[in-house]
C-alpha cells in the first residue's frame, strides 16, 4: 500500500478542470460565494432513484471519481434528505416510487432545489406511456428548479447543470405540486 | 427417464420458435419439469407469463440446450412450479400480478410487482388489463419471533446513490435473523410497452431494461430476433458485440472491486478502480458514441462503427490497466483490515447457488461454473480462448476474486477480439417481418450473469410478446439467504458484492 501512497504523491492530479465552456467556469468559482449566502454551507445533494434503469446512476456515482471530483466545487453527495439542500431525482418515477419520492422531498428541509436528472426525469424517454410510470415525469409529482437532459446524462453535463443550478435568478420554490 | 426425452415424446413441439425447442405439455409433463427442477437434475432458466400460457425455460444437467416448455392455461390456472422448486415462487406471482394467471398451490401469495398503485390489474390479461385490482395495502412481511428480535426497515430510497427497494431485517442485537426483501418500485412496465413495439423501439427499450447491462440486453435482444427470423449478421458486427460486452463486463468489475473494498471502508481501492473505470468509459464513448455504449447493438448488426483509432485507443486502455491493476490485485490481497471483513462474510452454499441456478460471479463463487458463454455459446465466443475462474468458498472474498480474474479474461478476450476484426464488413443487415408469426430465444452472458430474452414477432415484423429475464432474479433470493447470521453493518458489503440489479427484476 505504501507504494501506491508514494506513486500518488509523485504523480500529477487526474482531477480535471470543470467544464469550460461559456458562463459555467465562472459559475464554478462563484459557486462557493453564493453557496454560502443563499444557504450558508456547501451545496449537499441527496440523490433519488425514482425508477431510473440505474444508468443515471452510474454516471452520477461517476462525479466523485478523481477526474471529476464533484467534491471541489463544495457539492456533495449526503445520505439523508435531512441533511440535503437539493434533491437529484432520477427515472420517470414509477407509481410504486411516488409516494416515497413525496416523502423523501416532504423530509428536505426548506430552502431547497430539486434537480431533475435525464430524459427519463423529464417526463419524456422510452418509459413515458407505460401503465407504470407518473405522466410527466417529476415535474408532475414535485416542483423542479433544474431540468439536466440526457440519456444518461455525462458527468460533465451533470457537473454543467449543478454548477449553473447556483445562480439561478429565482429562489427555491418548496411547493408541491 | 430423463426431463427431455420426456418433454420430447409426450409434448408437441412448435416449429416457429428458435433455435431451441419450445414444447407444449399437458399438465403432467410440466409437473414432471418441476420435479426434475426441485430434484436437481435441471436448472431453471425462466419462467414467464403469455396471454393464455406460461412457458419455463431449463437446461437439463450434461445438456448443451436449454428447451422451453409451455403449459397453456385453458381455465387461467396453471400448476404452480414453485411450490416444488422454490427458486420459480418471485417469478410465479409476477406472472399473476401481470397476466392474472393463477399458480395453483403457489406457497406465497402476497403480489410482487404490484404494490396496488397502478391505475389497472393485470396489465397483461388475455382480455385486457382489469380496472385498478387493489388499493395500497400493508405489505405482510413475515415474522420472526424470539426475545430481543427487533425489525429495522430500510429503503426503498437507501443512503447511498443506488437504486430504490425495500430490506427488512429482522435483527437479533446485531446479528441478523431474517432478511427479507421487498422489490418492485423501479416497475416501469417494459413488457407491456414492448407489445406492439416496432424493432428499434424494442430495442431501445430491451437496452433500458438495466443500464449497467445495456450492452448485454441489446445483445441478448438482438440475438432472439435474428434467430426467429433466421438472419445471419456479419463477421465484422458479431466481433464489435463482443468487444463491447466485453468493454461492459471491464468497465462494471473495475466499478465493483472498487466499491466494494469501499464498504469494507478501504476508500483507496474505490479511489483507483475508479480511475480505471472512467478511463474504460472514456475510451468506449470515443470508440462507440457513447460512454454505457446504449443503442449500439440493434437487430441485424450494430449501430456504429469502430474507427481504426479506435483500436488503438482500445489498444492503449489495455496496456493502461494490465500497468496498474496488478498493483490493486496485490493490496486487496494483502491488506488483513480488508481481508478481515471480506473473508467468510455472506456465505452462498454451492448448494444454494446450484438449486437457484445462480449465474454470474455469485454462481462461480459458489462452485457453480456455468457461463454462457462457454456453456451455451455464441459467436464469437465459441472460437475465443478463455477461462472460466470458479471458486467454492462462496464469501464477499471469492465474489471480489472471481471478478479479478474476469477482468483478467475480458483484457485477454479484447486482445483476441482486436486480433481477429475483420477489416471490414456490413454493419447492419437487412431486419424485416418474415411474412409469418416466429419466435426466438437468446442467452447472454452480462457481467452479472446470463441475460434471457424471448421474443414474438408477427409477420410484419413488430413484437407480439417480449421477455427479458435478468439474472438477478435467481440471485437476489440468495442474499437474504447470504445475510443470515451475520452482522447488520456488513449488509453494506453483501449486497455490494451481489450487486443485483433493482431495474432489471423489476422490469
Amino acid at each position: 500500500m505504501r507504494k501506491l501512497l508514494f506513486q500518488g504523491l509523485a504523480k500529477p492530479p487526474l482531477t480535471e478542470a470543470g467544464p469550460t465552456d461559456g458562463e459555467i467556469a465562472a459559475l464554478a468559482a462563484e459557486l462557493d460565494h453564493l453557496a454560502r449566502s443563499r444557504l450558508g454551507r456547501s451545496l449537499a445533494i441527496r440523490e433519488v432513484d425514482a425508477g431510473s434503469c440505474n444508468g443515471c446512476e452510474l454516471e452520477i456515482n461517476a462525479l466523485g471519481n478523481a477526474f471529476y471530483d464533484l467534491e471541489r466545487f463544495g457539492l456533495r453527495f449526503v445520505a439523508s434528505p435531512r441533511h440535503a439542500d437539493v434533491l437529484l431525482v432520477t427515472g420517470p418515477v414509477t407509481h410504486n416510487m411516488r409516494e416515497a419520492l413525496l416523502r423523501t422531498y416532504d423530509a428536505t428541509p426548506n430552502p431547497k432545489w430539486v434537480v431533475a436528472a435525464g430524459t427519463c426525469a423529464l417526463g419524456e424517454g422510452v418509459f413515458a406511456e407505460s401503465y407504470a410510470c407518473q405522466k410527466g415525469g417529476v415535474s408532475a409529482v414535485i416542483a423542479v428548479d433544474l431540468y439536466i437532459p440526457g440519456c444518461p446524462p455525462t458527468p460533465t453535463d451533470l457537473l454543467k447543470g449543478l454548477l449553473a443550478l447556483i445562480t439561478k435568478n429565482t429562489g427555491p420554490s418548496g411547493q408541491v405540486r | 427417464m430423463p426431463t427431455y426425452a420426456a418433454i420430447f415424446v409426450q409434448g408437441q413441439r412448435i416449429t416457429m420458435h428458435r433455435p431451441f425447442a419450445r414444447i407444449v405439455v399437458d399438465e403432467e409433463t410440466w409437473l414432471t419439469v418441476a420435479t426434475a427442477l426441485a430434484g436437481g437434475q435441471a436448472v431453471l432458466l425462466g419462467l414467464w407469463g403469455d396471454a393464455q400460457a406460461v412457458h419455463m425455460a431449463m437446461l437439463e444437467d450434461g445438456a448443451n440446450e436449454p428447451v422451453v416448455t409451455t403449459f397453456m392455461c385453458a381455465d387461467g390456472r396453471f400448476p404452480s412450479v414453485g411450490r416444488l422448486h422454490a427458486p420459480a415462487i418471485r417469478p410465479e406471482r409476477a406472472i399473476h400480478d401481470l397476466f392474472g394467471l393463477d399458480p395453483m398451490g403457489l406457497p406465497d401469495e402476497r403480489p410482487w410487482l404490484d404494490h396496488g398503485r397502478w391505475d389497472i390489474g393485470h396489465p397483461l390479461a388475455a382480455s385486457g388489463p382489469s380496472a385498478r385490482a387493489s388499493e395500497p395495502a400493508a405489505y405482510p412481511f413475515l415474522v420472526a419471533e424470539g426475545d430481543g428480535v427487533h425489525q429495522i426497515p430500510v429503503g426503498p430510497v437507501h443512503a447511498g446513490i443506488i437504486e430504490p427497494g425495500h430490506f427488512r431485517f429482522n435483527a437479533a442485537g446485531e446479528t441478523v435473523v431474517r432478511l427479507e426483501e421487498r422489490l418492485g418500485y423501479t416497475h416501469k412496465g417494459i413488457e407491456s410497452l414492448m407489445a406492439g413495439a416496432s424493432l428499434d423501439q424494442a430495442a431501445r427499450l430491451a437496452g433500458r431494461t438495466s443500464g449497467d447491462s445495456t450492452v448485454a440486453y441489446a445483445y441478448a435482444f438482438a440475438l432472439a430476433v435474428e434467430a426467429a427470423l433466421g438472419i445471419e449478421i456479419s463477421a465484422r458486427a458479431i466481433y464489435l458485440r463482443a468487444l463491447m460486452a466485453e468493454l461492459e463486463r471491464l468497465a462494471n468489475h473495475l466499478g465493483d472491486i472498487g466499491a466494494i473494498c469501499n464498504d469494507a471502508a478501504f476508500a483507496l481501492m474505490l479511489a483507483h478502480c475508479g480511475v480505471l473505470r472512467e478511463r474504460v468509459l472514456r475510451v468506449a464513448a470515443k470508440a462507440f458514441g457513447h460512454r454505457l455504449m446504449m443503442d449500439c447493438i440493434i437487430p441485424g448488426g450494430v449501430s456504429v462503427d469502430l474507427a481504426p483509432a479506435g483500436v488503438s485507443d482500445i489498444r492503449h486502455l489495455l496496456a493502461t490497466i494490465r500497468g496498474v491493476f496488478p498493483a490493486l490485485v496485490e493490496l486487496y490481497d494483502e491488506t488483513a483490515s480488508l481481508q478481515d471483513r471480506t473473508v467468510g462474510t455472506g456465505i452462498v452454499p454451492p448448494s444454494l447457488a446450484r438449486q437457484f441456478g445462480a449465474g454470474g460471479y455469485i454462481g462461480r463463487a459458489s462452485g457453480r461454473a456455468f457461463d454462457t458463454r462457454r456453456h451455451l455459446a455464441y459467436p464469437p465466443y465459441d472460437t475465443l480462448t478463455f477461462d472460466v475462474p470458479v471458486l467454492n468458498e462462496g464469501d464477499v472474498n471469492a465474489r471480489v476474486w472471481i471478478r479479478i480474474r474476469e477482468v483478467e479474461q475480458s483484457l485477454s478476450l479484447i486482445d483476441q477480439i482486436l486480433d481477429r476484426l475483420p477489416a471490414d464488413g456490413l454493419l447492419r443487415t437487412e431486419v424485416g417481418g418474415a411474412g409469418e408469426r416466429r419466435e426466438g430465444l437468446a442467452l447472454v452472458e452480462g457481467f452479472r450473469g446470463d441475460v434471457l430474452v424471448s421474443v414474438r414477432l408477427s409477420g410484419e415484423g413488430s413484437i407480439e410478446r417480449c421477455h427479458l429475464r435478468d439474472p438477478s432474479w435467481f440471485q437476489w433470493p440468495l442474499l437474504e439467504a447470504a445475510i443470515k447470521g451475520n452482522i447488520v453493518a456488513d449488509f453494506p458489503l453483501c449486497n455490494k458484492s451481489f450487486n443485483c440489479s433493482y431495474s432489471g427484476h423489476d422490469l
